[in-house]
């Protein structure tokens, strides 16, 4: 349904734009319909960045987005506004997505003027009702209320409720529960589980694995803005393959194994892929050297993936990408 | 007299408005952050427990009633030659008469009505244009906000009194609202980079993407959701500019730059001097129209800390 082609964002930063800073490299992910995907990263790796560039809050600085077919990168006012109809974002800090000097009926007002206008009064009502239903809000507990009023759980379902009303069929979730205790976490969780059996697509932001892991269909890691690897949740799990992928699993527990267990079996995989790239082995593979490999970036440009960004079918559908970390270091494979 | 010259002729634009730059900026963050809000009822009890805006309040709606209603009961016009040259104050001419025998108080009523249209005005011009400008720039960002920041630079370091002095001399005056257009033109930088910095920082807040992502369009996001974050301080800077342009208007008034078809305070004080007021003795001519404008713009500005304390909970004397 949304398919990101060697999406890239290039910040302008310093006075006058001076220096570039690129938060985003070639990032290329699709999410279907009735599935979660995580987009996992640390802080910084640049997954709101991509979040945002798919709710057209920021333009990109190259590749496509496409959703269900069309091309979607470059959207006028009105063609944009038609998209939201169908694709809509709730973000991390609930505080800061109500205006403070406002009720919160203020939020689902606005969305009624601007796309139903012609809805009358107690058939929207009836509207906001089931969709506070459906987020398991009482609407008495929460309409009238200012949002300092309300807790962060409240007012995250309260944003789901809204994109709801619209009808949407991919919802950006960046880092929703990354700010909410535990108890509620786990309502706003499920919701999104409901949500997905509902038929939606969701693109699950979060910087914590093991919610990545509880969540989601098919994950995506990011570091410093490039997918390092990618595959069905199990598959990256069970057997991730890029250093920084397994440096971050190697810190989350596992209910079913012991510490030992899990060690062992890293230990493993440690001995098996050092000083090894996988991605690059692909692409040799495949009849390239390293060499060629670089100098088809500089020469062609025509879809070639530069700079070993890119990313190998290792397994079917589980992918990673060059075995450095971040892109300005080298390949552990050497060169 | 002399304190009060010193005061309106050496203080031109430059003299309130660094000042005033200040005062609301010491508001801090957009006072989004600042107490819910629905709550103009709670604000309203505040601002009516408030001396300094009860008393700034008092005085400058006093001289505008005055202003307003004064003329109804005058039985001279500001420069009919009314009575005796250079009587003192008295039953029948409460500011006394003028060399000529004019009567002061009808000039002052007159005089008020001039001081509080160019206040008006010219507060009004200024904030519609530094508004304007704040909200466009600190929204738009990029190449708009590059330009626009240019031109406020550029006017902020016009030395604008000199130039309105220029304009004024060359242009001439012909009329209270043409002087407060002018002198509009030229004191609203300040309130465009204040604007622009509070918009800004609002901008980035996610409530400003759902609306985005409610379909909505900039002017409308501008209109009702940054703004309102901000009415109150739009309603601090308004009265400042308020009583900025009345003091830069008595200022060109007093220097005999001021509007050639009408009365006003420092047309009053100007023609007070020019006529040895102060060596005859006659303090009745130049007392009243320059107690008026400190007054006013005293007021004006003691409100201005007054609202601040309402609208800053932190400020509140409990
Ligand atoms: N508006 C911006 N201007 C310049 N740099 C930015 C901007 N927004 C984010 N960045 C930078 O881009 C990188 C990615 O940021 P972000 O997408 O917010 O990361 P994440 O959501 O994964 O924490 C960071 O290094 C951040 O400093
Ligand atoms: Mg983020």
């Amino acid at each position: 349904m949304l398919t990101l082609t060697q999406l890239d964002k290039v910040y302008k930063t310093g006075t006058f734009g001076t220096s570039d800073l690129h938060a985003v490299r070639q990032v290329s992910l699709d999410v279907q319909r009735g599935e979660v995907v995580s987009l996992i990263g640390e802080s910084g790796s640049g997954k709101s960045t991509i979040g945002k560039m798919v709710l057209h809050l920021l333009d990109s600085t190259g590749g496509t987005i496409t959703f269900d077919g069309r091309d979607v990168t470059k959207l006028g006012f009105r063609a944009r506004r038609d998209y939201y109809r169908k694709v809509q974002g709730v973000f991390q800090d609930p505080f800061s997505s109500f205006n403070p000097i406002f009720k919160v009926d203020r939020t689902f007002e606005t969305l009624r003027q601007s796309y139903f206008p012609k809805v009358s009064g107690s058939e929207w009502r009836s509207r906001l009702d089931d969709a506070l239903a459906a987020v398991t809000l009482e609407p008495d507990d929460i309409l009238g209320k200012f949002p300092h009023q309300l807790s962060g759980g409240q007012l995250q379902r309260l944003l789901i409720a809204r994109a709801l009303l619209l009808d949407i069929e991919l919802l950006v979730a960046d880092e929703i529960i990354s700010m909410l205790d535990a108890s509620t976490r786990i309502d706003v969780l499920n919701l999104l589980g409901e949500l997905k059996a509902r038929g939606l697509g969701i693109l699950f932001v979060t910087h914590d694995l093991s919610l990545g892991n509880y969540v989601s269909d098919r994950v995506v890691i990011l570091y410093k803005g490039r997918i390092v690897e990618r595959g069905d949740t199990t598959a990256v799990f069970d057997d991730p393959l890029h250093p920084y992928t397994r440096d971050l699993l190697a810190s989350v527990p596992h209910l079913d194994r012991t510490w030992e267990e899990v060690e062992a079996e890293e230990a493993g995989r440690a001995a098996r892929l050092a000083g090894r790239c996988l991605y690059h082995e692909a692409v040799a593979a495949q009849g390239r050297s390293l060499g060629e490999e670089a100098a088809s970036a500089e020469g062609s440009g025509s879809g070639e993936v530069p700079d070993g960004v890119g990313l190998v079918e290792y397994a079917p559908g589980h992918f990673v990408g060059c075995f450095r970390k971040a892109a300005e270091e080298p390949c552990p494979a050497g060169s | 007299m002399r304190k009060e010259n010193g005061m309106t002729a050496t203080q031109p634009i430059t003299g309130p408005v660094t000042e005033a730059s200040e005062q609301p900026g010491a508001t801090g963050s957009p006072s989004g952050g600042r107490k819910p809000g629905g709550d103009a009822r709670e604000t309203l009890y505040f601002a009516l427990r408030n001396p300094k805006v009860i008393i700034g309040m008092v005085v400058v709606l006093g001289f505008l009633l005055l202003g307003l209603l004064g003329p109804a009961f005058l039985r001279y016009a500001p420069m009919d030659y009314a009575g005796p040259p250079m009587a003192p104050p008295s039953a029948d001419f409460p500011f006394g008469t003028t060399t000529f025998g004019q009567d002061v108080f009808a000039q002052f009523v007159a005089g008020l009505r001039s001081t509080f249209l160019v206040g008006l005005l010219g507060g009004g011009v200024s904030a519609v244009i530094g508004m304007t400008i704040g909200f466009v720039a600190g929204y738009r960002g990029g190449l708009i906000d590059e330009l626009l920041n240019m031109l406020t630079n550029v006017v902020l370091v016009i030395p604008g009194f000199v130039v309105l002095i220029i304009i004024n001399a060359y242009l001439g005056v012909r009329s209270v609202p043409m002087q407060a257009l002018y002198i509009g033109v030229f004191s609203w930088p300040w309130v465009a980079r204040a604007v622009r910095a509070q918009t800004l920082s609002l901008r980035s807040r996610d409530f400003i993407d759902l609306a985005r992502l409610s379909g909505v369009g900039v002017g409308t996001i501008l209109r009702r959701e940054v703004a309102p974050n901000m009415y109150s301080y739009l309603f601090m800077t308004f009265v400042l500019l308020f009583g900025g342009s009345i003091l830069t208007a008595a200022s060109l008034d007093f220097i005999g730059l001021g509007p050639t078809n009408a009365m006003s305070l420092g047309l009053m004080m100007n023609q007070a001097v020019q006529w040895s007021a102060l060596h005859l003795g006659l303090w009745w001519w130049f007392i009243p129209p320059g107690l008026g404008i400190t007054l006013i713009v005293g007021s004006l500005y003691i409100m201005n800390v007054g609202l601040d304390e309402v609208f800053n909970p932190k400020l509140r004397e409990m």
